[in-house]
């Protein structure tokens, strides 16, 4: 009964709640980084450096009114903001945070699958938000944004495919196993999968330089041009919520998970006095500061140009390192 | 996709018409375009414009020579003094006025930095519209410097008044030349530093690289003028060929562009941050000492007549026809060739064609100030 019901119960509530913490927090770093990368100083009013921010935002969009347009699908544009964060909520489950059994919801033997599939529902959310809110430019918004994200499916579960036959497991926890094991990160033995998925990891959470879907500039902010209030929030989270994902995926795919560097090496040992959560979340951080930094930098692909990548580029990519890594796994 | 949308009973026809504007994000003021789509590619648009229109040439004709000084700021206001300095000449050339020499080499250097300040304007949002947001900010951290320096001349920082008939109304004040001096210098650090962001970045390229191409012959059936003009590869800058101010005395070279695309007229306008700087410089080096105001009578009056003048504003060949009938001390009929106007003629042309996406980039390539196509 403990066991099985109250103590997974509990780690649920405090990961969402974490999770939705990290979320509104990351938006403050985001605004922050971007901030310094524009010699700018970024939220600076609401608390010390504008650290409470973070909290100022929330509570303005939940005290906003919630318009529904009149010619709106009332009850899809109410689900679509749900269908687009809960995916993302969901899939922290089986995301381990570290090794011991205390950081992780649950350990499913086809924890990478999990993933994949479930974070795939999250863009019904966008498809649903633009074909219901009955105007044209969200409407145009969430065509782009369908056809974006499935594209980007395709070229990052191929490539995953790569990483899973090198570690011969779906696991979550059984790859960073892998990792130890093998005594050398998978970001070495499969550098191209890396950036493949670091690529394409951008591409399916919307963000810089493929923010289509949301261009602010052409489509005067997308699908969710009609959203107001806290659903206008919750596209927002789910977007969020989705890099930390994306950034954990990452993480624990290539580089280790909560493993210390050179995890076999005996004498460095003494990094073992960090915990491994730290680690995970050190290697997190990178990452969620590059795609930030990238942000910042680059201008946008257009449509076309952006569905050239994917298909003639990623994806042809993919599957060669596919066929590279079967190869090499028969021969060695 | 577009098979999708099409089939979806509220849309009953194969073409998406949507409207961009009057208020949209990346129209850069009040412009509406009136797209008519298929999926994504634009098969016809229509440019509306006149929603900011207050009846300038008319006012115009209501006040007397000076106050209309102030008027013509408010036309292209992200670079009013070259409004001034264009309306200014063109009465002198009426009245047949003197200008001390020193007066043109200070109208030279406010008309560059002025140059400069519309480029940077121009850059951030040309740069935001296809997505890079960091130019923005840089820009107008640039933009800001000139407007101070503006500020420190004629105690304005967008609609300066900062010309009058017959010469200008201060001498700058001490030691502004340094500060100008110090722009100068940061500048040169600075165009590099968009350089770096932008110019061989892949995206970047494949935004801007063929895109929006127009040939020599049809920009000049259009009339198009300024950097989308040069951009394909026409000389024809009004500082060369029409000297004004001092630009006669000055050296500079004009950038031409090779395939008239939207990548040309980017190259073309940063170019031309570097051309400003050097004339900015070698005016400062040549100020010549002596009254900044010409002899100019008490109660201006020109004689009956009708003269037009031409400049090059930082968007092109910026005219002032002007009619005096001799009697009244205001124009008979004043009419302004807005350069933004003129290139706006070329959106319909460009567009077509091109991606949702790319229209944006389009209007952004033209530089268009609505305050000046509506007037």
């Amino acid at each position: 009964m403990l066991d099985t019901i109250v103590i997974p119960l509990l780690k649920i509530l405090v990961l969402l709640n974490a999770v939705l913490v990290a979320v509104t927090f990351m938006t403050l770093l985001e605004r922050k980084v971007i901030a310094w990368a524009q010699s700018r100083l970024g939220p600076m009013r609401v608390g010390p450096y504008g650290v409470l921010q973070a909290i100022a935002d929330p509570i303005k969009l939940i005290l906003k009114e919630d318009i529904t347009p009149a010619r709106a699908d009332r009850m899809l544009f109410t689900l679509a903001p749900i269908l687009s964060l809960v995916p993302a909520l969901v899939v922290f489950s089986v995301v381990p945070f570290g090794g011991d059994e205390l950081f992780y919801v649950t350990d499913i033997n086809v924890g990478l699958l999990f993933i994949i599939s479930v974070t795939s529902i999250g863009v019904y959310g966008i498809i649903l938000a633009g074909w219901a809110s009955n105007s044209k430019y969200p409407l145009l918004a969430s065509l782009r944004a369908s056809a974006q994200l499935i594209s980007y499916e395709i070229a990052v579960t191929m490539t995953l495919v790569s990483v899973i036959l090198t570690a011969g497991t779906l696991s979550m926890v059984g790859i960073v196993e892998a990792q130890q094991e093998s005594g050398l990160w998978f970001g070495f033995v499969q550098p191209v999968a890396f950036v493949l998925v670091l690529i394409g990891g951008l591409a399916e959470t919307n963000r810089a330089p493929f923010d289509l879907p949301e261009a602010e500039q052409e489509l005067t902010g997308g699908f969710h041009t009609e959203y107001s209030g806290m659903r206008f929030a919750l596209f927002f989270l789910a977007e969020y919520a989705n890099m930390i994902v994306i950034t954990a995926v990452v993480t624990i795919l290539f580089w280790g998970g909560w493993l210390r560097p050179f995890p076999n090496v005996e004498a460095l040992a003494f990094l073992d006095l960090v915990p491994g959560w730290i680690w995970f979340f050190g290697k997190m951080f990178v990452f969620l500061y590059l795609f930030i930094w990238i942000r910042a930098t680059l201008p946008r692909y257009r449509y076309d140009q952006l569905m050239r990548l994917g298909w003639k580029v990623l994806i042809p990519i993919a599957i060669a390192n596919i066929v590279v890594t079967g190869v090499f796994k028969v021969l060695l | 996709m577009t098979g999708q949308a099409a089939a979806a009973p509220i849309f009953d026809t194969d073409e998406l018409v949507i409207n961009m504007g009057p208020q949209h994000p990346s129209t850069h003021g009040v412009l509406r375009v009136v797209l008519r789509l298929d999926g994504e590619r634009v098969v016809d648009a229509d440019v509306v414009i006149g929603y900011i229109h207050r009846g300038i040439e008319k006012l115009c004709e209501n006040r007397d020579w000076t106050q209309i000084i102030l008027l013509t700021d408010r036309m292209d206001y992200v670079a009013a003094a070259t409004n001034n300095l264009g309306y200014c000449e063109t009465v002198e050339k009426l009245m047949e006025i003197e200008v001390p020499r020193r007066a043109r080499y200070i109208r030279t250097i406010l008309a560059e930095l002025q140059r400069i300040a519309s480029h940077c304007l121009w850059l951030g949002t040309h740069a935001m519209d296809i997505g890079a947001m960091t130019v923005f900010l840089y820009a107008f951290r640039e933009r800001e410097l000139i407007l101070d320096l503006f500020e420190e001349y004629c105690g304005a920082r967008l609609t300066y008044n900062s010309m009058r008939i017959g010469g200008l109304p201060l001498d700058i004040p001490t030691g502004w030349d340094v500060k100008v001096r110090e722009f100068c210098k940061v500048m040169d650090e600075k165009v590099p530093e968009y350089e770096e962001l932008l110019t061989n970045n892949r995206i970047w390229l494949e935004r801007t690289r063929d895109i929006g191409v127009i040939s020599a012959e049809d920009a000049i059936g259009l009339g198009l003028c300024g950097p989308p003009l040069r951009g394909s590869g026409v000389y024809r800058d009004v500082r060369k060929d029409e000297p004004y101010a001092a630009y006669d005395e000055l050296e500079f070279d004009v950038p031409l562009g090779t395939r008239g695309d939207t990548y040309d007229r980017y190259l073309i306008r940063l170019e031309e941050f570097r051309q400003s700087i050097r004339l900015i410089r070698q005016a400062l080096d040549g100020l010549p000492e002596g009254p900044v105001m010409g002899k100019v009578p008490r109660l201006i009056k020109p004689k009956a007549g009708e003269t037009y003048h031409a400049i090059e504003s930082p968007k092109g060949e910026l005219g002032y026809f002007i009619v005096s009938d001799g009697r009244a001390t205001n124009p008979y009929r004043m009419r302004v060739r807005p350069p933004s106007f003129c290139n706006l003629q070329g959106l319909r042309p460009l567009v077509v064609g091109h991606l949702v996406a790319d229209v944006v980039a389009l209007i952004g390539t033209i530089d268009i100030v609505l305050g000046e196509v509506d007037r």
